[in-house]
């Protein structure tokens, strides 16, 4: 299900920034947080919890973590601490955690 | 390995106050935070891009002069900087950019500030709850405004924040809010001390009326809280208020029931602490300096009690002039004459801090859940859980976490300690402190391999 933004859209974004959630293009404001920029976009789950439910990013200041998304390949990222960047690749987390051993240098 | 002579971590307003308390009587300071700009959740990104948007109020602005002063010759601060272990040295191990540093100091001061109070019910899980805080940051630092919010729970920020989107131009669909008369007569013996801090009093009745008359719907007394996801993925939340159930869908369900100190680091440090009673919080014991039982080692700012943001700015600066004595720049007459102004000035802001505690407290209902509602996030353990956990036999918070793995997730208990702490205590146990351990943020294994400790 595509589920709209639960924010406003923002009238003026200043310098943004071009990255892709799941392949889909997304434009953020630059400063944002790659959290911030997903729940602007789409009012989606944006990871499964460890028993398979919808979640999407709760306290917005690295207390939670369940915000934890694929970014650039690596996975569990903290998606509210870290700042978008042009050509990021972001990817919700669908099913299980991967501790991600084989990803990552 | 990297020396100085005070480590201050976090960047809100008792580390900021604190750094340039101590730059100016001589010390060297390393300020570290884990955000990308000064200014702590309360003054978060303030500075960035500008002038700060007008709906944030002239609080919000007022925190310009404190990051300001950060641009001091004798302080260094570093952003993107986790600390995930305080060690005798002192030492501060923290990681940034997926790499750890080190560095010692002749001393350190904590001022990890507050998180939001877990507020558990059934559907606190699901996409379109979020806390009101987390919304507020939202605002502070992407501009983005909630859609058709419905704020529900209770103390100074709901208000705050309900304001703000009204200026804003996005005020919330209503509030709900759950202080009762009861509360409201408890707490109104503590009415006359709160008169001393009688701007805050007055600023508070400025947001109420302006939440009245932009003609918001506000529900008092409110408990029951329960959220189910509708079919168009928004939020129908159902509360009872007065006797009557009501049904209001949103798009976003922001919940607040106010703030307690993040504990993890000073827990971490092995720092005594103890039960607030008023506050419904674990605190770590200082004494009026911020000093703590470890050596080397203070805390200011709501990390040592939840006093608000002023509150945080004295004890920021109390904590730096009592550091600059013990190290030696600093004599005990000029401690206690620079003391003055930052005493004076926490004595008023705190009288008011009696009366929010009680006509704000957090609902049982919400302190110890019961029945299928998620206690631990992480883990998805439910208080039944933990309820058949304690009949079958176990035994305080360190057994509780073994047998049911609540708090054994990435957040390490930050969103269900409390709440634990809190269905022990209805169960009619008087659990110990729970223990934090560092590393206190995930670390991965390769990053501590990584770690070279020259000497």
């Amino acid at each position: 299900m595509k589920i709209a933004s639960r924010f406003l859209p923002r009238p003026d974004l200043g310098e943004t920034v071009t990255m892709t959630l799941d392949g889909e293009p997304v434009t953020a404001r630059l400063g944002d947080t790659v959290a911030a920029a997903v729940l602007a976009h789409s009012g989606d789950a944006s990871r499964q919890s460890v028993k398979g439910s919808p979640r999407t990013a709760y306290c917005m200041m690295g207390v939670c973590f369940e915000c934890l998304i694929e970014v650039d390949g690596k996975p569990n990222s903290q998606a509210c601490m870290i700042q978008v960047r042009e050509g990021m690749v972001i990817r919700r987390q669908n099913g299980l955690r991967d501790l991600g051993g084989h990803t990552d240098a | 390995m990297r020396k100085t002579d005070l480590i201050i971590v976090g960047a809100g307003p008792a580390g900021m106050a604190a750094a340039a308390t101590a730059a100016r009587g001589g010390a060297k300071v390393l300020l570290l935070d884990e955000q990308p700009h000064a200014g702590g959740q309360i003054y978060r990104d303030l500075g960035v891009n500008g002038d700060p948007k007008p709906y944030l109020g002239k609080g919000y602005a007022s925190g310009r002069s404190l990051v300001e002063n950060l641009g001091a010759e004798r302080i260094t601060a570093e952003f993107g900087a986790t600390v995930w272990r305080v060690e005798d040295g002192p030492r501060v191990v923290w990681s940034r950019d997926g790499e750890s540093h080190v560095c010692s100091a002749r001393h350190i001061l904590l001022a990890g500030g507050a998180q939001e109070r877990p507020v558990p019910f059934p559907g606190w899980t699901l996409p379109g709850v979020m806390p009101a805080g987390a919304a507020q940051i939202l605002m502070k630092s992407s501009g983005m405004l909630p859609c058709d919010a419905v704020l529900a729970g209770s103390g100074p920020l709901l208000y705050l924040i309900a304001a703000q989107m009204i200026d804003a131009g996005a005020p919330p669909k209503a509030v709900v809010e759950t202080q009762t008369v009861a509360m409201m007569l408890r707490a109104s013996k503590h009415l006359p001390r709160a008169l001393l801090a009688a701007p805050t009093l007055i600023k508070g009745l400025g947001l109420i009326r302006k939440i009245n008359k932009a003609g918001v719907k506000r529900f008092k007394g409110a408990s029951g809280f329960q959220a189910r996801q509708t079919e168009d993925g928004g939020v129908a939340f159902v509360f009872s208020a007065r006797g009557r159930k009501h049904q209001i869908t949103t798009s976003l369900l922001l919940t607040h029931q106010g703030v307690v100190p993040s504990t993890h680091i000073s827990r971490a440090a092995g720092v005594v602490h103890e039960w607030n009673e008023a506050q419904q919080a674990i605190q770590p014991l200082t004494d009026k300096w911020g000093r703590t039982g470890v050596s080397g080692v203070h805390i200011a700012g709501d990390g040592a009690g939840i006093g608000g943001a002023d509150a945080a700015k004295a004890k920021g600066q109390l904590a730096a002039l009592d550091i600059l004595l013990r190290l030696g720049l600093l004599s005990k007459g000029r401690r206690d004459q620079g003391s003055a102004i930052p005493r004076a000035a926490l004595r008023q802001t705190m009288a008011i801090r009696s009366f929010l505690d009680a006509a704000y407290a957090p609902l049982p209902e919400f302190t110890a859940p019961k029945g299928d509602t998620i206690v631990c996030r992480c883990e998805e353990i439910s208080a039944a859980e933990i309820r058949q956990s304690l009949i079958d036999g176990t035994n305080g918070p360190r057994q509780l976490k073994t047998a049911t793995r609540a708090g054994m997730g990435p957040c390490q208990g930050r969103m269900c300690d409390l709440t634990v702490r809190g269905i022990l205590k209805s169960c009619g146990t008087n659990p110990s402190m729970p223990r934090a351990r560092s590393p206190i943020k995930p670390v991965k294994l390769g990053e501590l391999a990584g770690l070279v400790l020259d000497e």
